[in-house]
């Protein structure tokens, strides 16, 4: 596209990516896209008993399927959730209340592998009264409102729930015009089309990376989960300490 | 795959759907939210599928606080069955590598549901127009043999011009390269209108020339169009259409100013 002052600038779209003429593909061409695309495939790995009972055709009991995504989800589960019982990794669930499933996600998951993940997940698990929720975080300048969000107000929690939720979300409900992306957004979206009663807690916090202040925004969530699981309500200093690490300042000239 | 939201799965057959193609400025998707809003439409399905990016959302179309908590996926089917019409909303980009599987999927829903026609809302980069493509209005249509006898009339009452063939390397005066469909920014329309062909189903594209920016005015323009054509709204002399805005639209570049700036 050319400009007033006579230079050329590339112009590219927020909606499209560059076009790609379809060329016609050989047998080659084909076998490397099918690697590139197993490459690409999502593998769960189960703990062995776990995987015994799946290969038989058995899906896991669960009532409750708790997904925390991103780092101060995660951790608020590590702090209040799973310091306080007795938990097997299997994926975790407490010994004494076998149908709880806690699933902590802080890993990058690219966009095309979300929807695979969320299938092969709730794939193995047994569908009959099954509550799904979601904790997740985002940044709050991804939010959007009339009035500019001061920092005061962050962070704070937005819930989005599924037709056959028919609890009471602890939060306010995701106002218009803002919207959720990634696992928890993939997750929700499956609960919603086969009708699984699930809910996702988003806190929108003004810090990057791990905070004790983000991650105690998600206690009020802990009233709905207090029925499955035993929870530890204030947990100590140590524990919150060793949790919560310093992130590694590689350049102090903005603190 | 379409998965339906009620006890008891519509039945589409013999009516119009109306599907936008993720392009440049998002022009048919904004267009197909004007129809959803203004029509009142109700959704009945989902298309759930790995195609496209997750997300989601409440009620882009609320009206009220008793309709706001109502969650909505990425690509959802609504109708109006007084109208005989359906409608696909896209609200995602398709993953790169999953388009051709996406245009797969269309082809065979739009088939097997029944449809007497699809029209794909699309938009193409006014930048890349050649010197015949800069002339007239900036729509242009497609349709395919299969709808073409059935819309050739109305299409020459509307006096709209077909998308032109452009040489494949303009400025090369190659005799052998043939002069062939080009709708750049256009996502997946040409590969769906190839397809369609391919699969004898009638269908029909109308694409806008646009560039990026505050695409909002070539969404009524698109939409205008379409309804000189479908009749979609009830009263045709009454000018100009009342569409309405969704409640999605607001704030469309983001949050209110900071009063610190100042």
């Amino acid at each position: 596209m050319a400009t007033f002052f006579g230079e050329v600038l590339s112009v590219y779209s927020r909606a499209v990516e560059e076009d790609e003429e379809e060329v016609d593909e050989n047998e080659e061409d084909a076998e490397i896209r099918r690697e590139l695309e197993e490459k690409r495939e999502v593998h769960l790995h189960w703990s062995p008993e776990v995987s015994e009972s799946l290969k038989s055709g058995n899906k896991l009991p669960c009532s409750d399927f708790i997904l925390a995504v991103g780092h101060n989800a995660a951790r608020f589960l590590s702090v209040y959730a799973l310091s306080s019982e007795n938990w097997d990794a299997l994926g975790r669930a407490p010994k004494d209340n076998p149908a709880v499933l806690i699933c902590q996600v802080t890993c990058y998951l690219a966009e095309d592998q979300l929807f695979q993940w969320t299938e092969k997940v709730f794939d193995c698990l047994q569908l009959r009264q099954l509550n799904v929720t979601v904790l997740s975080e985002s940044s709050v300048s991804e939010f959007k409102t009339a009035d500019y969000p001061s920092s005061s107000s962050a962070p704070f929690l937005r819930s989005l729930h599924s037709a056959a939720f028919s609890g009471k979300p602890v939060c306010k409900s995701l106002e218009q015009p803002n919207i959720v992306t990634g696992l928890q957004a993939a997750v929700l979206n499956h609960c919603e089309v086969h009708r699984i009663p699930s809910i996702v807690y988003q806190c929108y916090s003004d810090v990057i990376g791990p905070d004790s202040v983000t991650m105690e925004t998600f206690k009020p969530t802990l009233t709905k989960l207090g029925k499955s699981i035993k929870l530890d309500p204030s947990p100590s200093a140590d524990i919150l300490r060793k949790i919560v690490r310093t992130t590694n300042i590689q350049s102090n000239l903005y603190i | 795959m379409f998965i339906s939201s009620e006890n008891s799965p519509p039945c589409f057959k013999d009516f119009t759907l109306v599907m936008p193609a993720v392009a440049v400025g998002n022009v048919g998707q904004l267009s197909v939210d004007l129809i959803v809003s203004t029509l009142n439409m109700s959704r009945v399905g989902y298309m759930h599928t790995d195609c496209l990016i997750p997300m989601t959302g409440n009620n882009p179309y609320a009206t009220s606080n008793e309709n706001a908590e109502e969650l909505h996926t990425p690509a959802e089917v609504y109708m109006a069955a007084e109208l005989k019409l359906a409608v696909l909303q896209i609200r995602a980009p398709i993953i790169q590598s999953k388009s051709k599987k996406f245009r797969q999927l269309l082809v065979s829903w739009i088939k097997s549901s029944g449809f007497s026609r699809a029209v794909v809302l699309s938009s193409s980069q006014a930048y890349q127009r050649d010197d015949q493509q800069m002339k007239g209005i900036p729509l242009r249509y497609l349709v395919t043999p299969s709808l073409l006898k059935d819309s050739e009339d109305a299409l020459k009452e509307l006096s709209w011009r077909e998308m032109e063939r452009v040489s494949a390397y303009p400025g090369l005066t190659d005799a052998n390269t043939e002069p062939r469909l080009y709708v750049p920014g256009g996502g997946i329309t040409k590969g769906l209108y190839t397809d369609s062909c391919a699969e004898e189903i009638p269908l029909a594209v109308l694409i806008l020339f646009c560039s990026e920016g505050d695409n909002i005015p070539d969404a009524f323009t698109l939409v205008n169009h379409l309804n000189d054509w479908l009749h979609l709204l009830d009263d045709p002399s009454q000018k100009p259409n009342k569409w309405k805005i969704p409640t999605s639209w607001n704030l469309l570049f983001g949050s209110g100013i900071p009063p610190a700036l100042f």
